[in-house]
């Protein structure tokens, strides 16, 4: 595989929902171990574009290509070995909650050893590595014996954060990793983030409406507005871009090209 | 005129709805079907589903058993009584009881209790993007989440519905001895006499077939619900609602296909 290849192209992606067009024509390439942050006010269809990524959502329209393979002509089961090398982090953490921490943590390793795509792997053995997993996203290990249900978001953020690169999988996605978190636990959650992309050499794709953490984690910076990516650049000129649309959206100015329609 | 063609045209929109529903309902049943014989296989959600339906339901299923099999007793004494035909109530409890209280009885409370639960744990992880989240782990949440809860259905309420049989003669017999002085041995022998293995078959088929149909619109409305919470509690709504009048259907044809010869 050549350097210059992408690790994801995505070229001419279309979604609708009945009238409502979503995305209209996303063309986008994340280079092999770079992280790409998606901006977008909400409703833009940013958890939209994610989801057709991960095969959640089927698109209308345009390509997905992982490695050069075209990941929407696939079927479910052809997938498969794709979803193993593939790890996320969920906005809300969408921790199982009939299950314990640590057997949410390696949940993705035993599942892809049952479908012979990972090494096999016993519960004792898993016990370990969830343990290792927990420090490796600054939690004590003993957390491990919790259920989701007992810990706060940011420590549910975390073990999804360790449930996402248990796999040490080669892309990462982060859906509005710091949503509902305070500034500085959002720091550390982005903070981990980077940390954990850099160890593994993954190559990432996060969506966040968060300019700050925008800034922490990417490499590059994308902005989705009315269905497509109309900007992109490094995240040092995110407040400089030189697109109005940008400006607006990262200064959170009330006037400018965005509209919002607020209705009492 | 145009009256009786919007009420035509509602009632065409209601059919096809309906066929749309029982299409959609078939398929997903038979894709979880189709997960039953193809490894992996998840023992740990099966027994955990087991236990839950079989053992868990056992106080409500019991306690209605045996008061419905009281309750049958002392009916069929009030009108038994004006002709002098006591004798006949321990015949009228067992077949009351094995051929249709044990497994409608037993049925609407499981219904109510697990196929209400199954469709909120289902529905909350589909709102809650835990579904989602199976999906990109390499596992599929048909297989995963739905194929063992029918097993488990299909197979806890036999077992349910046979303590139920047991319960309910136990109901008709303590309210005949205790309450009404009949002859214990007499009550015992009249109910041996009057036992048939085929009644107490077909109730346990029966129950296969309602354990089945109420794990099914469990997880079928709970895997399609949206929304958030009010989005659940619909679909627990709906997957109770359902799973009572597909019963109640399901009774009247096995029983038409079993007995009315």
């Amino acid at each position: 595989m050549s350097d210059a290849t992408p690790k994801i192209r995505i070229r001419g992606l279309k979604k609708a929902f009945g009238p409502k067009v979503v995305l209209d024509g996303v063309d986008l390439d994340v280079m092999g171990g770079t992280s790409f942050v998606v901006i977008g006010g909400s409703g833009t269809g940013k958890s939209v574009l994610l989801r057709c990524i991960l095969g959640l959502i089927t698109p209308d329209a345009g390509s997905i290509e992982i490695d050069g393979v075209d990941v929407t002509t696939l079927s479910s089961r052809q997938r498969e070995p794709y979803m193993a090398r593939i790890g996320m982090l969920f906005q809300n953490g969408a921790l199982f909650d009939s299950l314990s921490v640590w057997e949410n943590v390696t949940f993705g390793l035993v599942a892809a050893a049952r479908a012979g795509h990972g090494p096999r792997i016993t519960r004792a053995q898993a016990r370990v590595r969830a343990g290792a997993l927990l420090e490796q996203v600054g939690m004590d290990p003993a957390v491990g014996a919790l259920s989701p249900s007992e810990l706060s978001g940011g420590m549910q953020k975390r073990v999804g954060l360790a449930r996402a690169i248990a796999a040490r999988p080669e892309i990462l996605f982060f859906d509005e990793p710091t949503t509902g978190l305070d500034p500085i636990m959002g720091a550390v959650i982005d903070g981990l983030i980077a940390d954990c992309v850099r160890k593994l050499g993954s190559t990432a794709i996060a969506i966040t409406h968060d300019m700050a953490s925008a800034q922490r984690i990417g490499d590059r910076v994308g902005m989705l507005y009315e269905g497509r990516l109309i900007w992109q650049g490094p995240p040092s000129t995110l407040f400089d871009s030189g697109n109005p649309v940008v400006d607006q959206f990262t200064h959170g100015r009330r006037e400018g090209p965005i509209k919002i329609d607020v209705r009492s | 005129m145009n009256g009786i063609l919007d009420f035509i045209a509602g009632l065409g929109r209601a059919v096809l709805d309906i066929v749309r529903m029982a299409g959609r309902v078939a398929l997903f049943a038979a894709v979880a079907l189709s997960h039953v014989v193809r490894p992996p296989f998840y023992w740990r959600t099966l027994w955990g589903t087991l236990v839950e339906i079989g053992f868990f339901s056992l106080p409500v299923v019991a306690l209605t058993a045996l008061f419905s099999g009281g309750v049958i007793a002392l009916q069929s004494y009030t009108g038994f009584a004006q002709y002098h035909a006591q004798n006949a109530i321990a015949g009228i409890v067992i077949l009351a009881v094995t051929r249709e209280l044990g497994p409608v009885l037993a049925g609407l409370m499981v219904a109510g209790r697990v196929g209400a639960a199954m469709s909120a744990e289902i529905g909350t992880m589909r709102v809650t993007d835990q579904i989602d989240a199976l999906t990109t782990m390499s596992t599929n949440p048909i297989k995963y989440l739905v194929t063992p809860r029918l097993v488990a259905g299909t197979l806890a309420l036999p077992f349910l519905v046979l303590v139920a049989d047991i319960l309910g003669v136990l109901g008709g017999f303590t309210v005949c001895v205790m309450k009404l002085d009949f002859s214990a041995s007499a009550y015992i022998t009249a109910t041996i006499a009057s036992l048939k293995v085929m009644d107490v078959t077909v109730g346990l088929v029966k129950a296969a077939i309602f354990g089945f149909l109420i794990a099914l619109m469990g997880c079928y409305h709970g895997y399609h619900s949206r929304g958030g919470a009010e989005g659940v509690g619909a679909a627990t709504t709906a997957a109770v609602v359902a799973a009572s009048i597909l019963l109640l259907t399901f009774d009247y044809l096995l029983t038409d296909v079993f007995f009315s010869q």
